[in-house]
């Protein structure tokens, strides 16, 4: 017998050892990715300890002074870091108490913060003990926090999720490596065989060549038929599945001018539909809300919290979005005024109904009491906001003869909804069944 | 060859841009829309190119009734001594309507109990927010606080109409009394 080939042939032996390497290494890479989550945490400890009078003072301050003062911006009142420093405190316990009297009395100090913040006078707060102000006082003169510690903890949560990600893609490309060595083993186990065979002096059986396979399907005149048949059906299908979508939207997301969020507004703090959209309860337009609207929190909120970043969009970028909606408005954050200057939003509209069909909101949210989300879909979980329903007459159709009206406590149509009922022979009766397939109710 | 033709069917659409539409001159007519930009308007003293335009200085809403309380400290305590609400009695509908308002426009920050502790306070966005009972509101001064805000609250004036406002006044003095 010859000795055939090159059992150890440099190449097998290399890709043998990466296979054996690229095994081993998706288990290394499994556990390198669970280990970075615990560390991060463990790193990121809580905030420097408070003392006890700062800590009640901050519950204090939340639930009594929040509302016009912040620490480190001007609001409504000034910023509040470090007051204590800029008065004594038997001046701050007669101004918290009763600014109004102190503001009277002459005082020089009180007038020019008066004057300062536009006249509006302060709450006062007799309620207040010298040692409840003495704990907010503490409050406010605790440093700035480093920021650095907060950062730690979202840090750590975004790279075990990447870390993720990143594993399941090294195991999916392993695989398809060792997917593809398989093949190229076989290949060579073939040749191999091909190169003993022949060394044996055995003649591999070549196959007969027959007719090609295109021919004698054309020879077959009832296959060509049946083809040709098939063809024309789907490519029909498919014309027609085209046609069908011109003019449908579903699914539309055109970029905003403003990345305005659903899912953080309506989601996740929880604000209901008509706060903003306010019109759609009486008027045949649901409105995209003025920016007074939006000023009515943003006023005080000029940044996102930590919390509200996703691994997608960074608290920079949202923060960065208000700021945008302040140039349009005019707000001057820093000296907390407007300034007159604004300029239009140019919001892209989403839901373009034909002008051919009429559509009235308030007689379907106010009269029919339908939720906002049957049409407009989980709008709560949409960071974009997109076309959910597709718009069409049958989708309209569909709905009306599906809906049931609320029959109950309607006095005034009593006696036409039990003709109608009788009529139907239902008990509950549809809209469709009142008349809302009928052409000129929607197209006039 | 299907596979390739349903792919470059399929891949027109892109959903940043609208679709196209068989005739564009039934579902665009000549009038100009709602918030759409249009040629309409570029005179003087107007808001060029858009259909949204401010009203003319002076024009009164249909079924607007002037209110005299100047937005101001003075106004407020005026409005806080004198105003009363015109609504002298209120059906159960209406005082289900006041509710529902409120717990849309007003719940989100006092709270559905009028403590204070809405979901926008409970989540640490909104601080500050008092609960009704430790205020000496009046009918008068709830009805101006919502017509013009206050301090940190905006004036939800433009969501809610003077016969909503009242309603939801009288909701929050019923909250007070319960708290």
């Amino acid at each position: 017998m010859k000795k055939v080939g090159n059992h150890n042939s440099i190449s097998r032996i290399l890709k043998f050892s990466l296979a054996l390497m690229l095994t081993f290494s998706i288990q290394l890479f499994a556990q390198d990715a669970v280990t970075p989550a615990p560390d991060a945490a463990a790193t990121a400890t809580p905030a420097p300890s408070a003392t006890g009078d700062a800590a009640a003072g901050k519950a204090l301050f939340n639930a009594q002074c929040a509302a016009c003062h912040k620490l480190d911006a001007k609001m409504t009142g000034p910023a509040l870091r470090g007051v204590g420093d800029k008065y004594e405190k038997e001046w701050l316990y007669k101004w918290i108490r009763n600014s109004a009297d102190l503001i009277k009395s002459g005082d020089e100090r009180a007038n020019k913060v008066f004057n300062e913040f536009n006249k509006s006078p302060m709450t006062a707060f007799p309620q207040l003990s010298n040692a409840d102000i003495d704990n907010i006082i503490a409050y406010t003169m605790e440093p700035v926090p480093a920021p650095a510690a907060v950062a730690a903890v979202p840090g750590g949560d975004q790279g075990s999720v990447q870390s993720g990600g990143i594993s399941n893609e090294v195991i999916l490309g392993a695989l398809a490596l060792v997917l593809a060595m398989l093949v190229v083993m076989l290949f060579l186990v073939n040749n191999v065989l091909t190169r003993i065979a022949k060394a044996n002096g055995l003649e591999v059986a070549k196959s007969e060549k027959s007719l090609p396979i295109w021919k004698a399907f054309a020879k077959n005149q009832f296959l060509v038929l049946v083809t040709v048949i098939f063809f024309l059906l789907s490519s029909a299908y498919f014309v027609y599945g085209w046609f069908m979508q011109v003019g449908v939207d579903q699914g539309y997301e055109p970029i905003q001018p403003i990345h305005y969020s659903h899912r953080i507004h309506a989601g996740e703090n929880g604000i209901d539909c008509k706060y903003c959209h306010s019109a759609a309860r009486e008027s045949k337009h649901s409105n995209i809300p003025s920016l007074n609207v939006c000023m009515n929190c943003h006023k005080n909120i000029s940044e996102v919290a930590e919390s509200t970043a996703t691994p997608e969009y960074s608290k920079a970028f949202y923060d960065g979005e208000i700021q945008k909606l302040y140039d349009a408005v005019g707000w001057d954050k820093a000296n907390q005024k407007y300034t007159g200057k604004t300029q239009p939003v140019k919001w892209v509209r989403i839901h373009n109904l034909p002008d051919l069909v009429y559509f009235n909101h308030a007689q379907h949210v106010t009269v029919g009491g339908i939720e906002c989300q049957t049409c407009h879909g989980p709008v709560e979980e949409m960071e974009i906001m997109k076309q959910h329903s597709p718009l069409t007459m049958g989708w309209c159709i569909n709905c009306h003869r599906e809906t049931e009206v609320k029959l109950k406590d309607n006095e005034y149509y009593k006696k036409i909804h039990e003709e109608l009922s009788k009529k139907y022979g239902v008990e509950k009766l549809t809209a469709a069944q009142m008349g809302g397939l009928e052409c000129g109710k929607c197209h006039y | 060859m299907l596979f390739g033709l349903a792919v470059s069917v399929t891949s027109c659409f892109d959903s940043k841009s609208p679709n196209y539409q068989f005739f564009p001159n039934m579902y665009q007519s000549v009038g100009y829309e709602t918030y759409a930009e249009s040629d309409a308007f570029n005179g003087e003293n107007q808001l060029k190119g858009q259909t949204a335009q401010v009203p003319p200085q002076g024009s009164i809403k249909r079924g607007f009734e002037i209110y005299d309380y100047e937005n101001s400290t003075a106004g407020y305590e005026l409005a806080k001594l004198n105003l009363k609400s015109p609504l002298d009695s209120i059906s159960e509908k209406e005082a289900a309507k006041g509710k529902e308002l409120y717990g849309i426009y007003c719940a989100i920050c006092h709270g559905e109990q009028g403590n204070g502790k809405g979901k926008l306070v409970e989540r640490e966005k909104f601080l500050g927010v008092p609960s009704y009972a430790d205020r000496p509101v009046t009918e008068g001064s709830v009805f101006h606080v919502i017509t013009y805000g206050l301090n940190s609250m905006g004036s939800h004036a433009n969501q809610l109409s003077q016969h909503e406002r009242w309603l939801v006044t009288d909701y929050v003095l019923q909250l007070k009394s319960k708290l």
